[in-house]
């Protein structure tokens, strides 16, 4: 049906005069875009193909190649774009759900960049982190409420079990499975080299990374795959995953394709069957069930891990964070609407939930409201994009950031936003031998090393600069942040003040 | 009278710089307030005109089993509804104002009033709650929803006199040679903004503990966000008020020794708590933990007089000065070594604590307070 003929949106251009027809591009191409031209003896490319992933424009040896976005244009529509008619196109066509990967990619509002940093002048000194000691030590979990000592007087120092960070970031949960076993080998070593935390998402621990246990929370999300009891008890915390930022109030589906060898092993469900997390947790139709789901698994691993409870950010976020905090978990994780994910239905991605920051001051104000913030902590994320978001996110009342997209991307993602096809040229986001290989864990555990670590060293900066020598002294210190073009509804919700104020 | 910190931009917070000074005697000898006003005054520099104030300690010895309660009213109308607050609740043991004498460097005073009271039995017993917590609720109700109505001094046996202006003024003021304490402590306020409010002069009091306070922390609002948790209001915009809650929640509330309170407000770095024995590694890493919420950043130097003692204590960095001096029974700890020689330049020692290092004196015949005697240094 030529109805259905839709114009490539990238273009691949190729400087003829710098191609060496060295094959280089068409090797790396998982998508199959690069061909040479025997008669012609030139490399052709086949655009409707490429997904713009950077991969033959990086590798290329000559710069011969760049991508570009087609000026091809539909009729100009403020109302029917050309994405909008495009997609309708490919449902008429398929009948199908539209399916997408990453992270929410519309212009909606960024609140990050709508909050301003303060800074220490004359009345306060600014302190330099190169001459003084600048804490960025965090731990998670719950606080008690009143302190106990024993017979001499002396406090008991017993508490509850806490996750200790040296830096407030934490890598957030991505299954092996939805991505390749060098990327998960690559956020574990760099965790523990960092003394912070990755998830394992729900896909169950590959035997391999049992020894990163004390840098691993395990996650037991709605499908249960991988769970048993050496899994709660091989990591330092345990995760129930509610919901997800880029498709809250629906499951998962891992497609069979991708259910492979150790893969198959690691989920425990046999090869080639899809994995289906269900849209709810089957034994938690409210509250009162989560806190069952809770203690059974602290039963299940000896009152020794915290306990985190994962939930999407939405309309209803600070009443349900409450209820959370009563349920006996020790750590609430808020994922916002931008967060990233392997494959999710595009209408429920870009349409469901709410930004991360607006729910995080919601939570941490109602929390506070309650007073029952320090009886649980708060880490958040989808999407924390560098330092700033960071200091913005504690500012504001979070322990700590998850990192998702921030972490692929210093292992080579360019957010091509096609995880979906388990064809990822990056090795980051597919099963496929021959794909998985290009990422090299060895340098994949250094970039996030480095990663994490130069956010840090700006964390220390802007705290420094703010004249606060230690990361708690930040947390929930909203005088800290100015709001920027904001209308006065934002700013309440924020409990922000407005620039200039 | 405008509340400071209030204008039409909405509500803000004033930083301020200061000096601050105390005299202590650890035999429990009752000094006037000449000496402490002299101590003070010898750092004029270090205040602006706009706040000075005195808390003694010792000075009611006639009524020591009442709670004195110092009251600035705004207007006539603000003084019957607190009176009658407070005859609804307290018995009113005595009742005058506050001695002043007039001159032409303190101006537009309000009326200030002192009562003498214990709470009402029946009221007490209906509230199931204990003495002190009675009246710390009765204090701030009194402060947050009678309009013009501000009690600064709420303890036994001890009493703050706070103005608008230097503090050699402020002293002469309120007449202090006219009383006489076993302890006094002093504030000279250089706040950066337009004319004070007389009760955003320090000490700031709730119940026995004043605080005294030279800084500007940068954990401000962390801290109030969590404080005003456990039911405190932070109306007053300064540093100050929020120290005062962060004392009485760690302290009474919590059951917190003053030095383990210093290991909370001013926690040694990490670095440091790393090469502690085992034992004290738990103890410090338990507190930091626990309360991470009320570390205080940014300079400070702060006095904190309580019932039977002294404590001073640095900003982990010691971003303020502050000096210590002993001769005899007596202590002398002041933001300069100038403001200690000019009342006793005779010093049997004189050091410079580190920063977030506690020195907390108690008299002699005081114990409990503290494990021991005389003067603890923690750190």
């Amino acid at each position: 049906m030529p109805i259905d003929f839709l114009y490539p949106e990238y273009e691949v251009v190729r400087d003829a005069s710098r191609c060496i027809a060295c094959r280089a591009c068409e090797r790396q191409c998982s998508n199959e875009v690069h061909a040479f031209d025997e008669e012609l003896e030139c490399m052709v490319s086949d655009e409707s193909r490429c997904v713009n992933c950077h991969r033959c424009v990086s590798i290329c040896p000559t710069r011969a190649l760049k991508i570009v976005k087609t000026d091809h244009t539909f009729r100009e529509n403020a109302n029917w774009t050309g994405d909008t008619i495009r997609e309708l196109y490919r449902q008429a066509g398929s009948g199908g759900v539209l399916l997408s990967s990453m992270g929410n990619p519309k212009p909606l509002p960024v609140y990050w960049d709508r909050l301003l940093l303060n800074a220490s002048q004359v009345t306060n000194p600014s302190i330099d982190p190169l001459r003084e000691p600048m804490e960025t030590k965090t731990f998670l979990g719950k606080k008690p409420t009143k302190i106990e000592r024993d017979e001499d007087g002396r406090i008991k120092t017993e508490l509850t079990p806490q996750l200790e960070l040296s830096t407030p970031i934490l890598f957030s949960a991505m299954s092996y499975g939805s991505i390749s076993y060098n990327a998960h080998e690559s956020l574990a070593r760099a965790a523990e080299a960092l003394g912070i935390y990755y998830n394992t998402g729900e896909g169950g621990l590959h035997q391999d990374f049992y020894k990163y246990g004390a840098n691993t929370i395990v996650q037991v999300a709605s499908g249960r795959f991988g769970v048993h009891k050496d899994y709660l008890s091989a990591g330092a915390a345990i995760e129930i995953k509610m919901g997800q930022g880029a498709k809250p109030g629906i499951g998962g589906h891992l497609p069979g394709t991708k259910i492979v060898g150790d893969v198959s092993r690691t989920r425990m469900i046999p090869e080639g069957s899809d994995a289906i997390s269900p849209a709810p947790h089957h034994d938690i139709y409210s509250i009162e069930d989560l806190r069952q789901l809770v203690f059974s698994l602290k039963e299940a691993s000896g009152y020794k891990k915290p306990v985190i409870v994962k939930i999407a950010a939405v309309h209803n976020v600070a009443a349900i964070a409450s209820g959370i905090a009563r349920s006996g978990a020790d750590i609430i994780a808020i994922d916002g609407f931008r967060g990233g994910t392997g494959a999710a239905p595009t209408r429920i991605r870009d349409n469901v939930g709410i930004p991360i920051e607006l729910a995080l001051a919601a939570v941490d104000q109602r929390l506070r409201d309650e007073g029952i913030r320090n009886t649980v902590s708060l880490v958040v994320g989808g999407s924390v994009r560098s330092s700033a978001d960071v200091v913005k996110a504690i500012a504001l009342g979070a322990d700590a950031c998850y990192i998702g997209t921030a972490a692929l991307l210093a292992l080579g993602c360019h957010l091509c936003r096609s995880c979906q096809t388990g064809k990822c040229n990056w090795g980051i986001a597919t099963q496929r031998p021959d794909l998985v290989k290009r990422l090299n864990p060895d340098i994949g555990m250094r970039r996030l090393v480095n990663l994490v670590n130069a956010w840090t060293h700006e964390i220390k900066e802007i705290m420094g600069g703010m004249g606060i020598n230690s990361i708690e002294a930040l947390r929930g210190n909203r005088l800290m942040l100015r709001g920027v073009g904001l209308t006065e509804k934002e700013l309440e919700i924020l409990g922000v003040k407005h620039a200039g104020e | 009278m405008l509340k400071e910190g209030r204008s039409a931009a909405g509500e803000n917070r004033i930083p301020a710089g200061c000096a601050v000074s105390s005299i202590f005697s650890r035999s429990g000898k009752r000094l006037d307030g000449s000496e402490i006003v002299r101590s003070i005054s010898i750092m004029h520099e270090r205040s602006n005109g706009l706040g000075g104030g005195f808390a003694g300690y010792g000075i009611y010895p006639e009524y020591a089993e009442q709670y004195a309660f110092h009251v600035f009213y705004n207007h006539q109308k603000a003084k019957e509804e607190c009176e009658a607050f407070l005859n609804r609740h307290f018995d009113l043991v005595n009742l005058s104002k506050i001695p002043i004498r007039k001159m032409p460097q303190i101006t537009d005073e309000p009326l200030i009033w002192r009562y003498f009271v214990t709470p009402l039995h029946t009221k007490l017993m209906e509230s199931q709650l204990d003495e002190d917590e009675f009246v710390v609720r009765c204090v701030n109700r009194v402060n947050t929803e009678i309009d013009g109505a501000y009690i600064y001094s709420s303890g036994k046996n001890m009493g703050v006199f706070k103005a608008v202006g230097f503090p050699e003024d402020v002293g002469r003021f309120y007449r202090l040679e006219e009383y006489a304490g076993y302890c006094w402590t002093a504030h000279g306020r250089y706040p950066t903004n337009t004319p004070g409010w007389w009760g955003g002069a320090h000490p700031f009091a709730l119940l026995d503990h004043t605080i005294v306070h030279n800084g500007e922390i940068s954990s401000y609002d962390a801290n109030r966000r969590c404080i005003e948790m456990y039911g405190y209001n932070c109306n007053l915009l300064t540093d100050t008020e929020v120290i005062t809650y962060i004392f009485d929640y760690l302290v009474r509330r919590q059951g917190l020794t003053l030095e383990e309170v210093a290991n909370v407000i001013a926690a040694p770095f990490w670095t440091t708590i790393q090469n502690r024995p085992p034992k004290e590694r738990e103890r410090l890493t338990y507190l930091r933990n626990v309360y991470s919420s009320l570390l205080i950043t940014g300079p400070f130097s702060i006095l904190v007089g309580f019932t039977g003692g002294l404590m001073a204590l640095n900003d982990r960095l010691k971003l303020r000065s502050m000096v210590v001096g002993e001769k005899d029974d007596m202590v002398y700890i002041a933001s300069e070594e100038s403001a200690i020689r000019v009342v006793q330049p005779d010093l049997d020692r004189v050091w410079s604590p580190a920063g977030g290092e506690a020195v907390i004196y108690t008299l002699d015949r005081v114990k409990g307070k503290t494990a021991k005697g005389g003067v603890n240094r923690a750190h």
